[in-house]
């Protein structure tokens, strides 16, 4: 079991980490017709912009109050309150998302208190749905804020049922983690509909930044779910959450609504899915499908190929909590052994990665731990790109951001389909590598034992 | 933050700077502070604006003091190349929390200068101020000046916090931070007469070297590129050059004229686009240095390389024009390369149905109108619909832009080329216009418009969501026409000044009603132009057509 450490160096180097609002805004793009408001200044929301279009390659709806420096220090009041109306009027959205930034954190501004006002004096936005999330950039990561605004967006969107209401057993509420990405969430959509289920995903971006075509033009978001869906997510049988940071999400839909949740830590690997499968079989009172008996069998057939390859490998992990926690336990599971772990923020699951320390610091430190501790294999956002290049070991790809290489939101890792493709993925990354860097030539034994590149002629075979 | 409210000042009273020449004096003191619109489009902050222009100091760190939201976003999502050291693509951020909001983050600053040096003893560090350690009052200015003084390391302050402005004015205060703390401090080993400074060149996709070649040809040195693949001793010599080309003059104007006055750098700007582009820079660039003491063979030389160059050019775009033939692009892009890029597509036989001139000045509306004549469909502000609709109606077979509108053609299914920021192609020079008419035929003959344009098979036809867009846009179209009332009120609510948010119908009414003649009157009635000026233009235009129609009617009668 491991130990979480915080990293003592006063600056970060190549961060991993990424800020809450902008992990807030993403969460709020899950919705349809939504336009994601940071309010800050107007550099918060060009960064976190740029930075979606890159890894989605696709439209991104984010919007800012254009803080400018006498509007932070006098109060955001009257730039929230234009922003709002500009958007209202503007691009015509079915729900405004506002997260906080550094700045206006700083400042102290009280938007819940600005939200009445404006309520107040724009009656035609008394019901209007305005959602607000606390996340200053000086505090917790991206994961976190994502955490905080899907919890927040059940506080304030769910309609508790009248006590009399019926539950409809098929109906499930769905909570995913920021971990999983649009392919993720439509493979689970898929198995929960072979089960009969009807899931109510929140938030979906599958629904909106999975690549498909608007209708439309429209500024805001063009998919995901609605916020009248959302309303009533208080009449499904069962809550499932995604993902350890989706457990306060889980408990305010129970507390607010009395519906029971499971919560899933991982949906990568075997075991995970055994799970997943058990449970969707109860309480759809439904055989699990054929199909996913043959997709379990392929997935063992995988594990199996990949072992030879995968077996010993010295991994070099960073990223965010829940996908640290999900793909590294995956790889542990076919003999992978992870030996360098860097996170962005805590979390209870980093004590059970099955390493023996989990730092919580950037991508500096995964890239010294790599190499001192000698891995021969690193997972990582895109920018592990010049570690990788200066380790010169097999880089996956892996979170947000991935800018560049196609197919970000598409990148599947979730269910037995999922995780058996993202092991072949892996596998075969490690044996381009064998083939392309670890020939063997007449000298590579002739030092016996002290041969520079021993270490990976040990490893792989 | 007194000193950085008087650099912003300095800034906007820029002689050099076309905008400002135009305004008055009141105007000039409230500079290009433009009241950004909350809930309206988002563009980089003042600190991305310095980012942007000093990373490409390719040996230098450059440390982001703020939370992680300001480096953590968004490091090494430039394209600029380096032939050397890679320190300026590694992400340095003293990532504050909330201690150091609450008892303030010089400290922490203190030491991550020191583990930098430490660790990646770099020529100089670069401290960025953003607006968290602005508001809670650290002073990097104090905190640099001490780790100067302790490791005997220029640490250099870049005063820019988001808050204080747009992207162009952070490009400003980079500029300013050099001209203070940097240009001027070292000395080279040796100069030559042919000693040259680029400036506002970032070295994009690695640009700058389909045009070194042709300078190392002519002996002509690159003394110090501003800031393209850079180095930080260059830039602290570089006053001792003899000439400087100046590329990008939004961004660095300020660097060019003072690099004149303080040190009597002659400079000129020019631009690499396009092969009369080229040609025109690469002779001015000779007859400065010959004027600054060069041996007047230079010329010579220069014309023999333009002329093998050029012939060499037009013969690798030759074989494209027959295919080029009524091919036509729209052109959305802003500043210097709207002319620049119009030049180099007539060049290779394309036809231009429009261009953007959002941010282009006066002059360079004034060359756009040489290259294409007087009726040049100049694009003010073109919303993704109207693109749309272009692309759509096939008045433009591909659109070059930046990366924010392809999503517009490419969801239209229509071509489109990056000829931005993010691009990754290089399009300098001669070699470099190959390149480009070489991605245009790539783009234009891809046989991927035929697939994705094909509907589905269980589509009724005239169902999918483009005819869909479209039915609705010309519903739209029709509506206004059998509606003269709801045309003229659309006709009359276009936004003008985007800043103070003045519409057409407020600007001519009060044209009539005030019996306005000039920019400064409108400004004073109805506010537009009070922001950052940029539509004094199309005031003067919308003046031009207002107090010329009574004048012709007074004419007639």
């Amino acid at each position: 079991m491991a130990t979480v450490t915080l990293g003592k160096k006063a600056c970060a180097v190549n961060p991993l980490k990424m800020s809450q609002p902008i992990g807030g805004a993403l969460a709020f793009m899950g919705l349809r017709g939504s336009m994601p408001l940071l309010h800050g200044s107007q550099g918060c929301t060009s960064f976190g912009l740029v930075l979606f279009v890159r890894h989605f390659k696709e439209a991104i709806p984010l919007q800012t109050t254009a803080m400018s420096e006498v509007a932070t220090v006098l109060g955001g009041y009257e730039n929230v309150e234009q922003a709002i109306i500009n958007i209202y009027n503007r691009t015509k959205p079915e729900i405004i998302g506002i997260c906080s930034t550094g700045v206006t954190e700083t400042k102290g501004d009280d938007v819940e208190g600005y939200l009445r006002l404006i309520r107040e004096k724009h009656p035609h936005l008394a019901q209007f749905p305005l959602v607000y999330v606390s996340t200053p950039d000086f505090k917790d990561a991206f994961q976190d804020g994502w955490e905080k605004t899907v919890a927040r967006m059940v506080e304030v969107l769910v309609e508790a049922p009248k006590t009399a209401a019926r539950r409809d057993p098929y109906r499930i509420n769905v909570l995913p983690g920021s971990h999983l990405t649009p392919g993720d969430i439509d493979e689970l959509r898929t198995i929960f509909e072979d089960f009969g289920l009807e899931p109510s995903i929140l938030p979906d971006l599958a629904g909106s930044l999975d690549g498909h075509i608007p209708d439309e033009f429209t500024p805001t978001t063009i998919g995901g779910i609605g916020v009248e869906e959302v309303a009533t997510m208080g009449h499904a049988g069962w809550t499932l959450a995604f993902g350890a940071q989706m457990r306060s999400a889980a408990e305010a839909m129970q507390r607010k609504t009395g519906v029971p949740y499971r919560l899933f830590e991982r949906i990568t690997g075997l075991s995970p899915n055994d799970e997943l499968m058990a449970f969707l079989g109860e309480i759809s009172g439904r055989p699990v499908p054929v199909k996913y008996r043959r997709q379990r069998g392929q997935l063992v057939d995988a594990m199996l190929d990949a072992h030879f390859h995968l077996g010993g490998r010295r991994l070099a992990i960073g990223a965010e909590p829940d996908l640290l926690f999900d793909l590294s336990t995956t790889l542990h599971e076919v003999g992978t052994k992870v030996v360098a772990a860097v996170t962005t923020t805590h979390s209870p699951v980093l004590e059970r990665v099955e390493t023996d320390d989990v730092l919580i610091g950037d991508l500096e430190d995964l890239e010294n731990l790599a190499k001192a501790r000698d891995c021969d294999l690193l997972i990582t956002h895109s920018h592990g790109r010049q570690a990788a290049e200066r380790l010169h070991i097999p880089f996956y790809r892996a979170g947000m951001p991935m800018f560049d290489r196609l197919g970000a939101g598409h990148q599947l890792s979730a269910g037995y389909r999922g995780t058996r493709d993202l092991i072949f993925r892996i596998a075969n990354l490690v044996m381009a590598d064998h083939e392309e860097n670890h020939q063997p030539t007449p000298d590579t034994w002739r030092d016996g034992l002290a041969a520079p590149g021993h270490g990976h002629a040990a490893h792989v075979h | 933050m007194s000193s950085l409210a008087a650099t912003i000042q300095g800034v906007f009273n820029e002689p050099g700077c076309a905008k400002n020449a135009n305004k008055s004096e009141a105007e000039r003191k409230k500079g290009c502070t433009k009241q950004l619109q909350p809930g309206g489009a988002a563009g980089g902050c003042a600190f991305d604006g310095a980012k942007i222009a000093l990373q490409p100091l390719t040996d230098v760190a450059h440390l982001v003091h703020g939370p992680i939201a300001c480096e953590g976003n968004s490091w090494d999502n430039r394209g600029a190349r380096s032939s050397g050291s890679n320190i300026w693509r590694t992400g340095f951020t003293t990532d504050i929390n909330e201690t150091d909001v609450v008892f303030g983050g010089e400290k922490r600053l203190y030491k991550s200068i020191k583990e930098i040096i430490e660790k990646y003893d770099p020529p100089a560090v670069f401290v960025y101020q953003t607006c968290v350690p602005a508001m809670t009052g650290d002073d990097i200015n104090a905190v640099c000046k001490a780790a100067r003084e302790k490791f005997g390391k220029p640490v250099i302050p870049i005063n820019s916090p988001g808050f204080v402005g747009p992207k162009n004015l952070g490009n400003k205060l980079a500029g300013e931070a050099l001209l203070e703390h940097v240009i001027g401090t070292e000395e080279p080993d040796e100069t030559t007469p042919y000693d040259l400074n680029i400036i506002g060149e970032y070295n994009l996709s690695g640009e700058l070297w389909q045009v070194k070649p042709l300078l190392d040809e002519l002996g002509i040195r690159i003394f110090a590129c501003i800031s393209g693949d850079g180095r930080y001793r260059e830039v602290a010599y570089s006053h001792r050059a003899k000439a400087a080309m100046m590329v990008c003059s939004k961004a660095m104007i300020n660097v060019a004229r003072k690099m004149e006055e303080r040190y009597g750098i002659p400079f000129f700007e020019g631009s690499f686009y396009g092969i009369e582009d080229t040609s025109d820079s690469l002779r001015e660039i000779a007859r400065m240095l010959i004027e600054r003491g060069a041996p007047s063979e230079l010329m010579d030389r220069t014309e023999a390389l333009i002329a093998r160059e050029e012939a060499r050019a037009w013969a690798a775009i030759e074989p494209y024009k027959p295919r080029f033939k009524n091919k036509k692009v729209l052109l959305i892009t802003g500043g210097v390369k709207s002319w620049s890029v119009v030049a180099a597509l007539q060049e290779a036989g394309l036809e231009l149905v429009g261009t953007s001139v959002k941010k282009s000045t006066k002059e360079d509306k004034e060359r756009i109108k040489e290259l294409m004549g007087q009726d040049a469909h100049m694009i003010e502000d073109m919303t993704p619909r109207e693109m749309y609709k272009m692309l759509k109606d096939a008045r433009a077979d591909i659109m070059l832009s930046g990366g924010r509108s392809q999503f517009v053609a490419l969801k239209a299914s229509m071509p489109w080329l990056d000829i931005n920021q993010e691009r990754h192609h290089a399009y300098m020079g001669y070699v470099g216009m190959v390149n480009l008419v070489a991605e245009i035929d790539k783009a234009l003959f891809n046989p991927v418009w035929a697939e994705v344009r094909k509907p589905a098979p269980w589509a009724r036809a005239g169902a999918d969501w483009q005819s869909t867009a479209m039915a609705q846009m010309e519903a739209e179209a029709a509506a206004l026409a059998a509606d003269p009332v709801r045309a003229e009120a659309a006709r009359r609510a276009k936004k003008i000044c985007h800043c103070k948010s003045v519409d057409l119908g407020t600007i001519e009414d009060a044209i009539a009603a005030h019996g306005l003649t000039t920019v400064e009157g409108v400004k004073q009635q109805t506010a537009a132009s009070g922001g950052c000026g940029g539509c004094a233009i199309r005031v003067r235009e919308i003046l031009a057509e207002k107090v010329a129609e009574p004048v012709l009617q007074q004419a007639a009668e």
